[in-house]
């Protein structure tokens, strides 16, 4: 999908005889290898390229299990309650991802999804990995043709991977194909997080979003970036907010289509399970129930995984429990996917679902990921949508269909340098992969102003 | 306008009860003899799924603190796929008198034991989650055959232990509304059934609400209740509690361990598998209806098992203790119908006084505390919660599941709290 060639490091190629041969030899274990094994082979902070490649007895041991799917009976509840979006849901609507779409899922997933597909488009891009804070690190690197192009970091969340963010890439990497100016330009680096896709699983505890942050400003400056800006949505937001909390100097400003706004006072309100402020305006009225609705009946999952992720072996050992879980990660998402299933797509395919789904599972990452919620709540000081205080540059998406929308009061409140205030027309939680126009749009005029230098 | 409002209340009251009428006028009231016998096709697909389990890494962490641990739950998997014997736990049920009999359109299963003993008290005890029948079976010998343990003749109960709806080989419920109460109005239309006039009702885990939804009730025939999860948290410790505060001064000794014992468990993360059935049951029942091991860790991971070894190293508590209930949830395809329980209940805890509603029950409560809960009752806190409260017992042994690991001293506790009913009986 991308025009770019993929970019000669300046350490280049030190290793990538040996680095290449160790990727496709060991196959299905290609992107799950330690820091120790590829070490020996480079010095650490080596750069070598990765390709993404998994054997053909995978993907037929994956279709066997899809077909032998054991189903529970169905819910209790009606299609309609099951479907109803954060604006309308309440308690007791839905009893979770419904019988009818996991069995359109499945039965798709097992007969006419092709996998190969999406592995064919991610060997279209650039891949590498290199070792970051003793971990091995994925990520795509494509840079742009054109001179100046500012050199961006974007972050995906859970439950995505690289692949919501693959079609942002065309659009960001080569904007005068896509409606914008060759000064729209940027370079774009998408790692996999820690655990996450091709990146390495942590074997031991530590990797908590701050780690993180600190390794993605480690990363940009040994691609040789000393001005670049950051991007994220969901866990990539939060770790986004932590490299600019971390400010380094390089860092210039950063966009988030997920930003934490909540001003203290409401954090308090919704801690004590309050009613609205008398005070609230119409939007921040809404976000308050938005957020409040969700903290009540919609993190049983990010709940589950930040106290005892260890407990959730189905879901590396079936895929329909993989599947239910990733798609139930909140109303307007889960909504969206479904119609899709029903063949109503709006953003989002069948194909990109099971695209994630599939890397999940071939990955083996259900686990490993879900211990980002663990380690978050081992050291995390707010909650995901509370103000942090930030000080540089912060560019937002307010999305209408995010969990909450970020009203421009707090928003403004939360962010002193606001370089723009996004409000697309639609959008979910998955901005960059539902509504990459708009996202592109959002990003290109939070960052305008910033290429002078 | 008052008028006509009264008129539609009742002409809409007569509508439910002329329904309720039909239903139970057309519903089959028999009770069919029940055996367990699960086809051996079902055992080798679940054998082949055991023996194909595909593992995540080992957790991070050295302790419980990320669930489940890897190398404490593979050695009970090899074992369940290699060495154990489901149809010896089909025997184990079998043994006994099984019956189903279906109660508000669903079929409930039950085991019934008569004492040989005359003027034995009807005693219906129900299992929790994630339990079953299979956690109340060791109780069976000494609670109707008193003489053979230790007991006297006159401590002799007929017992009857019933599959909650949704669980074990009970019917799957196909409508919303199946909480506590309707269990126990249920339960109550069981004993009526079995021609009990006069009996007690039992539980722990889910059964305590369900058995305090009977008091509450009072059927006729209830004498009284004895319950070993308790729902004694004052309202005001509740409030503190649900905002993660500090313990409130003024607490006695007891209070403060409950009070600090809760709020551990409330920051470890205790209730995480409650908060998850209670909100999306259906959402992780693909994975633990799909996968023999997820189940397996899922169901492992409440906490009454945290101190369970299932190693063979505690005969009471071996693999197979706890591999038959699991088995059970797998052959009966119940885990998803199991978990909407908690949804039922929209994820509340059991032990909270006002969640329970336990000042409005009139009828005699007892109460044992076992040492190994999830949290100790506080006998202040007890008789404040439950205002006709006739016995109250703090013992040495024991954890959540208290029949299942010390069933003799669980039924002497029995004997002890309904001795004084017995009179009336």
């Amino acid at each position: 999908m991308s025009t770019a060639s993929p970019a000669p490091n300046r350490r280049d190629f030190l290793a990538t005889s040996a680095t290449a041969l160790l990727a496709t030899s060991a196959g299905a274990a290609a992107f799950n290898f330690t820091s120790s094994q590829p070490a020996a082979a480079a010095e650490a902070s080596s750069i070598r390229p990765f390709t993404v490649s998994f054997p053909q007895e995978e993907i037929d041991e994956l279709r066997r299990r899809i077909a032998a799917t054991r189903w529970p009976d169905h819910e209790l509840v009606s299609e309609a309650a099951s479907r109803r979006t954060s604006a309308t849901l309440a308690a007791g609507d839905t009893q979770g991802v419904q019988l009818a779409t996991m069995q359109k899922l499945i039965q798709y997933w097992g007969t006419e999804y092709d996998w190969s597909k999406c592995e064919a488009q991610l060997k279209s891009l650039p891949h590498f990995v290199t070792e970051i804070d003793g971990l091995d690190i994925h990520f795509i690197h494509v840079k742009s043709s054109h001179q100046g192009a500012l050199p961006v970091i974007i972050t995906h969340g859970w439950p995505g991977s690289v692949i919501e963010l693959l079609k942002v890439i065309d659009p960001l990497t080569n904007p005068t194909a896509h409606d914008g100016t060759a000064a729209d330009a940027f370079d774009v680096v998408i790692p996999s997080m820690p655990g996450y896709g091709f990146s390495a699983k942590p074997t031991q505890p530590g990797w908590d979003p701050v780690r993180i942050a600190k390794a993605w400003t480690v990363l940009m400056k040994r691609l040789g970036y000393n001005r670049f800006v950051a991007q994220g949505g969901d866990w990539g937001a939060l770790i986004t907010e932590q490299m600019a909390l971390m400010a380094p100097p390089e860092l210039i400003a950063i966009h988030t289509n997920m930003p934490a706004t909540i001003p203290p006072e409401i954090v308090k309100a919704l801690a004590a399970g309050s009613p609205p402020p008398a005070d609230l305006g119409p939007d921040e009225k809404r976000a308050y129930e938005q957020v409040a609705f969700f903290y009540k009946f919609g993190l049983g999952y990010a709940n589950e995984m930040a106290l005892r992720p260890q407990t959730l072996y189905g879901l590396v050992d079936s895929p329909a429990g993989l599947a239910s879980w990733i798609l139930d990660h909140d109303a307007d998402s889960y909504a969206l996917i479904a119609r899709s299933f029903d063949g109503e797509p709006e953003g989002l395919t069948r194909d990109d679902i099971l695209d994630n789904i599939t890397l999940y599972w071939l990955t083996n990452t259900a686990i490993s990921s879900a211990r980002l919620y663990w380690e978050h709540r081992q050291t995390a000081k707010a909650g995901f949508f509370d103000a942090k205080g930030i000080t540089i540059p912060v560019g937002v998406s307010a999305n209408p269909s995010e969990i909450y929308t970020a009203p421009k009061s707090w928003t403004e409140r939360a962010f002193p340098k606001l370089l723009h205030y996004g409000h697309p027309p639609k959008g979910c939680h998955f901005a960059a992969w539902e509504q990459p126009k708009y996202f592109t749009d959002d990003v290109r005029a939070s960052f305008k102003t910033l290429r002078t230098a | 306008m008052k008028l006509h409002k009264l008129a539609t209340v009742l002409a809409f009251g007569l509508c439910i009860f002329s329904a309720l009428a039909n239903a139970s006028a057309a519903e089959d009231r028999s009770i069919r003899p029940f055996t367990v016998s699960i086809p051996q096709a079902a055992l080798e697909d679940l054998r082949r799924r055991i023996a194909e389990t595909r593992w995540p890494d080992r957790e991070t962490v050295d302790d419980q603190s990320q669930g489940i641990q890897l190398a404490k739950l593979k050695p009970l998997v090899k074992y369940w796929g290699a060495g154990y014997d489901w149809r010896k736990a089909e025997a184990k049920l079998n043994t006994l008198p099984q019956f189903m009999t279906t109660i508000d359109g669903v079929d409930i299963h039950f085991i019934h034991v008569r004492s040989k003993h005359p003027n034995a008290l009807p005693l219906i005890m129900t299992h929790g989650w994630p339990g079953s029948v299979f956690e109340l079976l060791k109780t069976v010998g000494p609670l109707t055959d008193p003489t053979a343990h230790g007991g006297r003749a006159e401590d002799a109960f007929d017992l009857v232990l019933p599959s909650m709806p949704g669980y074990g080989f009970s019917g799957k419920p196909t409508e919303t509304g199946w909480g506590p109460d309707r269990i126990a109005q249920t339960w109550a239309e069981l004993m009526k059934r079995l021609g009990y006039t006069r009996y007690v009702a039992q539980g722990g885990d889910w059964g305590s609400p369900v058995s305090s939804a009977m008091a509450r009730q009072a059927p006729t025939g209830l004498l009284g209740i004895h319950i070993n999860l308790p729902a004694v948290v004052p309202p005001e410790i509740a409030a503190v509690l649900a905002v993660g505060g500090p313990a409130p001064t003024g607490l006695t000794d007891k209070e403060r361990a409950a009070f600090d014992a809760l709020s551990a468990g409330a920051k470890m993360g205790n209730r995480s598998y409650a908060t998850m059935m209670g909100t999306r049951p259906q959402t992780i029942g693909y994975a633990i209806n799909d996968s023999p091991t997820g189940l397996a860790a899922w169901m492992l991971g409440h906490p009454g098992f945290s101190r369970w070894t299932y190693d063979n190293s505690d005969p009471e508590k071996s693999p197979d203790e706890v591999l038959d209930d699991i088995t059970q949830y797998w052959l009966s395809n119940s885990a998803t119908s199991a978990g909407r329980l908690y949804w039922e209940y929209g994820g509340r805890s059991v032990v909270f006084a006002a969640v329970e509603r336990t000042l409005e029950i009139a009828l005699p409560v007892a109460i044992t505390v076992f040492p190994n809960e999830t949290y100790l009752a506080p006998e202040t806190w007890a008789r404040r919660a439950y205002p006709n409260l006739i016995y109250f017992h703090e013992v040495d042994k024991g954890g959540h599941f208290a029949a299942w690991e010390q069933p003799e001293l669980f039924s002497a506790e029995l004997r002890a709290a309904f001795r004084p009913l017995r009179q009336d009986f």
